[in-house]
């Protein structure tokens, strides 16, 4: 089958979140990163002095670390950050209720479907719309069960205790570059302690839309799931197709305590004009579970590991991630998992599907620290690739220290068979829904972990992007 | 199950739905262009014929390697076919060829199907049209039930536009399945993937059950099965042909055993690309007893197909 002759009409073409809204932001700093705009971010925020201190200090941090030679191609990101708004303010306060939202903003969350989504599946929403949370909300229930869900910034306010024990401690400023640039300009994110053994039987959500072109968008978010409790977050993400670049680099820091249980799940769709570097960790104590799903759909630039640092005895982490590059896309993702205490398990099945120019990478990390006894994982990274131009390398680290740990890799490629395809269309079924059917077989493992509405919507997306990716 | 009917019985169509009336149109211009492209009498097969083959010349596409050499064959409605051969004489070229497999690349004669020009039509047109492939090797498809699969296969048989109701599907899948004396919770299996042979072809069988083709093609389904299997199979078949006595198979086979229990009308024997003998069932016989060896074009005696 003439594969490569089609490349040019592999329409991504569709992206449907591609719309934007008419605002007027009540404030807007000035272009590019400077001491100026962090202080100003502080101001607006009413910070404690602290954490003005501890931004200008992750300010000269980012300044000192060079730009990573590694992952995906960074060349021109100096010269787009200096073109990138850091700190947009949209409205003047976080609102509770819908009703309260500039119809402006409502409207564009309406169309996303959130509202609706709020109204049916889930325990709480939380909105953000360029640097601010817009909106919040929670359940009586849950709120009356002491659950705390709120915008990064009321954290701070009204839970300054909690929050500075937790806060930059699972992923200090000095971690990478990226960590630091956020540590200096945060703003927005959500704010999530789930008290001792509560289990929120839905999940909660928190959604990113970036509106403005150039936009940098730097969520922080730190999730504390106290013992024996147990939690779903979800995560989305859009913003309109633009011809110069935007930037979203976001820090998620995550306790999951004694016995408890906690699912982070990622559905990225940005726009392909957007890097997305993201550093996401988790702290796992003793008999804890944490689950990262994360999937990877739009950007220009992914660059992301959810990991998991197995620190109490028995801990278990779990990363199953899939991603999708299109013509153009990079998604350089994985996991990392690292066993510090005893009988700690953990395991990450990787998932990639690169199109017409799509390049995916898996790059993880499995390490074993000394002590770290009887310590099993399992690493499973496929990939499938679409067609002749399409790329994807693969870079397992594994580390161990200790002599009876058990780790296993597997990895695999495979192209989407003319033998497949022939066999689907010998059925009467069309080549764009037969290569839709393969993938959506392809990623089903991951897939079927997901609530159903967003299994759908994946499907769905999956569907599109099949579109005329044949000849 | 709504199938097209239009192209199935063309005289118990409503003409003027929209569906239907594009169904007949689209037959009318193949009918048109087979017709042009076909237009010399002796070209003209007989109402009752579905399939008739001539003088078909196929290679391996970007490659220089001829494998079918002239072919010639033509199967009337209802009848079974079968062709045995040799390995590497052509057969199973033959079946993929007649599905519209793009790694073959037909270099001369003709192909009608139910009087229209089949060559013309995609691998996926050819199976809505009501032509079946039961392959030899069945294809993995992971993380794809054998029941999502169905679906979006009889979705596609669907006339245009036309929505399969998932209650009737259901209902429909069951009942075939019953009919083959499948588990249900097969269904839920995914296609072919860590699947027995005999599972495979079981498989094949369930999917013919439930696109009811016009013309199935089978290609050494007997192959990797033991007897068991193999009667379970057969069976199969021979309630699906006992159900629609018009449709047409064409069995390619090694070996006279599954002619013991799918009895064919015609038996065809097939040599470096051609048919060289045809008759009743007592070639195959006369072939189990005597071996390929001295088969050659030479002494070919072909009994006027």
């Amino acid at each position: 089958m003439p594969q490569n002759e089609t490349i040019q009409d592999l329409g991504l073409d569709e992206y449907k979140y591609d719309f934007v809204t008419e605002t007027e932001p009540v404030f807007r700093a000035e272009k590019g990163l400077s001491e100026e705009v962090v202080r100003q971010i502080s101001a607006h925020k009413e910070e404690p002095e602290w954490m003005l201190e501890y931004r200008l200090k992750a300010l000269d941090v980012y300044n000192s670390k060079p730009m990573p030679k590694w992952g995906g191609d960074l060349s021109s990101l100096e010269a787009v950050l200096d073109e990138i708004y850091f700190y947009v303010r949209p409205q003047d306060q976080m609102e509770r209720s819908w009703d309260d939202v500039p119809d402006e903003i409502k409207n564009t969350f309406e169309k996303l479907g959130i509202p609706e989504a709020e109204r049916k599946i889930l325990a709480g929403v939380g909105a953000q719309y360029e640097s601010e949370m817009v909106y919040h909300s929670l359940r009586e229930e849950w709120a009356a069960q002491g659950v705390i869900f709120d915008s990064i910034e009321d954290g701070l306010k009204n839970h300054p205790e909690l929050f500075r024990e937790h806060f930059g401690t699972i992923i200090p400023m000095h971690d990478n570059k990226f960590a630091a640039m956020n540590a200096a300009v945060w703003s927005g994110g959500s704010f999530v302690y789930i008290p001792k053994g509560v289990s929120l039987d839905t999940p909660l959500q928190a959604y990113f839309r970036v509106n403005q072109e150039r936009m940098g968008q730097f969520e922080r978010t730190l999730i504390i799931i106290d013992e024996g409790a147990q939690a779903h977050y979800i995560e989305g993400c859009t913003a309109p197709v633009y011809t110069t670049e935007s930037f979203h680099s976001g820090v998620i820091e995550i306790v999951v305590k004694k016995n408890a249980r906690f699912r982070y799940t990622t559905i990225q769709n940005w726009s392909n004009n957007m890097y997305n570097l993201v550093t996401q960790r988790s702290m796992v104590h003793e008999n804890a579970t944490m689950e990262w799903l994360d999937g990877n759909l739009g950007s220009k630039l992914t660059m992301k590991y959810p990991s998991c640092y197995l620190i109490g005895e028995g801990a278990h982490g779990e990363i199953m991630s899939i991603a999708y590059s299109g013509d153009g896309q990079h998604q350089d993702t994985g996991g990392k998992v690292v066993h510090v205490a005893p009988h700690t398990t953990s395991s990450i099945t990787s998932k990639s599907i690169s199109k017409g120019t799509g390049r995916s990478t898996y790059r993880g990390l499995c390490k074993v620290h000394k002590g770290a006894r009887h310590a099993r994982s399992n690493v499973e990274c496929d990939a499938l690739l679409i067609n002749d131009t399409s790329r994807t390398d693969t870079y397992p680290y594994i580390e161990i220290e200790e002599n009876d740990a058990s780790v296993g890799h597997e990895a695999s490629v495979s192209k989407i068979g003319e033998e497949q395809l022939f066999y689907l269309a010998s059925r009467g079924i069309a080549k764009d829904e037969a290569m839709a059917m393969i993938v959506r077989g392809f990623i089903e493992p991951i897939a079927k972990q997901l609530p159903l509405e967003y299994a759908v919507e994946l499907n769905r997306l999956i569907e599109m992007e099949m579109e005329g990716s044949v000849g | 199950m709504k199938r097209r009917v239009g192209a199935v019985y063309p005289h118990l169509t409503p003409l003027f739905t929209p569906s239907r009336f594009w169904d007949l149109k689209r037959r009318i211009i193949l009918d048109k262009r087979a017709e042009r492209l076909c237009a010399s009498p002796e070209n003209r097969m007989s109402d009752a014929s579905i399939l008739k083959i001539e003088g078909l010349e196929a290679k391996v596409a970007d490659e220089d390697l001829p494998i079918l050499a002239g072919v010639d064959l033509e199967i009337g409605k209802g009848e079974i076919h079968a062709i045995m051969g040799p390995n590497g004489s052509g057969k199973s070229t033959l079946a993929k060829v007649l599905a519209g497999h793009p790694g073959y690349e037909v270099t001369s004669g003709s192909v009608l199907f139910q009087g229209s020009n089949l060559l013309e039509l995609e691998a996926d047109e050819r199976s809505q049209a009501g032509i079946f492939l039961a392959f030899q090797y069945p294809v993995e498809i992971p993380g794809v039930s054998i029941a999502n699969f169905l679906r979006t296969a009889v979705q596609a048989h669907q006339a245009d536009g036309e929505e399969l109701d998932i209650f009737e599907f259901s209902d429909i899948l069951t009942e075939r399945m019953e009919l083959l004396e499948m588990d249900v919770t097969f269904a839920e299996r995914h296609v072919n993937d860590g699947f027995s042979g005999g599972e495979k072809k079981r498989n094949e069988i369930l999917q013919m059950a439930m696109l009811k083709p016009k013309l199935a093609v089978m290609d050494e389904t007997d192959s990797g099965l033991d007897i068991d299997a193999l009667k379970v199979v057969a069976s199969g078949v021979n309630t699906l042909t006992e159900e629609d006595p018009e449709m047409s198979i064409l069995l390619i086979t090694h070996y006279q055993r599954l002619l013991d229990y799918i009895e064919p009308d015609r038996v065809h024997v097939m040599v470096d690309g051609r048919i060289v003998r045809s008759g009743g069932p007592e070639v195959a016989h006369q072939l189990e007893a005597e071996g390929y060896r001295g088969w050659s074009e030479a002494d070919s005696v072909a009994d006027g197909v």
